[in-house]
């Protein structure tokens, strides 16, 4: 198991996930700054993703698009808040509409990554938080309705069967 | 992006609780009794033509499938469809976990098979 501890700060609303690679830590940061590796672990391998910008500076934004295997596409971005190469990110992660441009009505988490030496290989540490009690409530919400909706989905396929 | 946690956590295991749940008229009569109330489980044992053990069952079928919480006050075990703040906080980084979890499988993965120099780092699609 490469994840070594987590923890979640209920008040807070944060996780710290810590998680330890036999890699060097030149190699972990290609997985974060280069959109085709990022695109291979950052969704599901039932949604995809696919990186269109991927601009790792300061201020810079990454958006990009999961597909559903219904051919759906949900789009996301990432605003740079901070990042040093090859140790640390810090980025607000959010919701995009149909053109890429962030869709500000919608929940955002804010990630940091910090990547630093450890045995022979890299730790990486990464803090996750909810922008808001509101917004954490609302990303429930729609993870009810999803499952609602998965659920119905489920009853149409047996009733067509 | 959340719907990557939604799917990550959706797993079938979850939708069949969930769906299971909604299945039964008494669970989704008990589910609609609780909603801006919230009734002990012996009160809604009373208005059913059942045991008290059975009633209990079918609200542990619909905590489950996290559509109530069992709150313990006094000697009452009261149930509710609008959980508190500490539960939603911890169901949302139960399932922030779980995606990133995922992610760091991935992210495993894909050091144990990829050579660190540039030229073999297989391109995407490579592998589906």
């Amino acid at each position: 198991m490469s994840v070594t501890s987590v923890d979640k700060d209920f008040d807070r609303l944060t996780l710290t996930l810590i998680a330890d690679f036999d890699a060097p830590i030149e190699r972990v940061w290609q997985l974060w700054a280069d959109p085709r590796q990022l695109e291979r672990w950052w969704g599901p391998p039932s949604h995809p993703a696919t990186v269109e910008n991927h601009d790792l500076t300061p201020g810079g934004e990454i958006t990009y698009f999961m597909t559903s295997p219904e051919g759906e596409k949900y789009r996301g971005w990432w605003r740079v808040a901070s990042v040093s190469p090859p140790k640390s990110i810090e980025f607000t992660d959010g919701f995009a509409n149909d053109d890429g441009t962030p869709n500000v009505d919608m929940p955002t988490t804010t990630v940091r990554m910090q990547l630093s030496q450890h045995d022979r290989g890299s730790r990486m540490e990464l803090r996750s938080v909810f922008d808001s009690r509101e917004h954490m409530e609302q990303l429930l919400h729609m993870g009810a309705a999803e499952g609602l909706r998965q659920a119905v989905g489920q009853m149409d396929a047996l009733l067509a069967s | 992006m959340y719907n990557q946690m939604v799917v990550d956590t959706m797993t079938d295991e979850v939708v069949d609780h969930l769906f299971h749940a909604l299945a039964d008229a008494t669970r989704r009569d008990i589910l609609r009794r609780c909603v801006g109330d919230e009734p002990s489980v012996s009160r809604l044992a009373e208005d059913y033509p059942m045991s008290f053990a059975a009633v209990q069952k079918h609200v542990a079928v619909l905590e489950r499938a996290g559509l109530v919480t069992k709150e313990r006050h006094g000697r009452e075990r009261l149930v509710r469809t609008d959980p508190d703040a500490v539960h939603l906080a911890r169901q949302a980084l139960d399932q922030l976990e779980t995606a990133w979890r995922a992610r760091v499988d991935r992210m495993s993965q894909l050091l144990a098979q990829t050579p660190e120099t540039e030229e073999h780092t297989p391109r995407r699609g490579q592998d589906r």
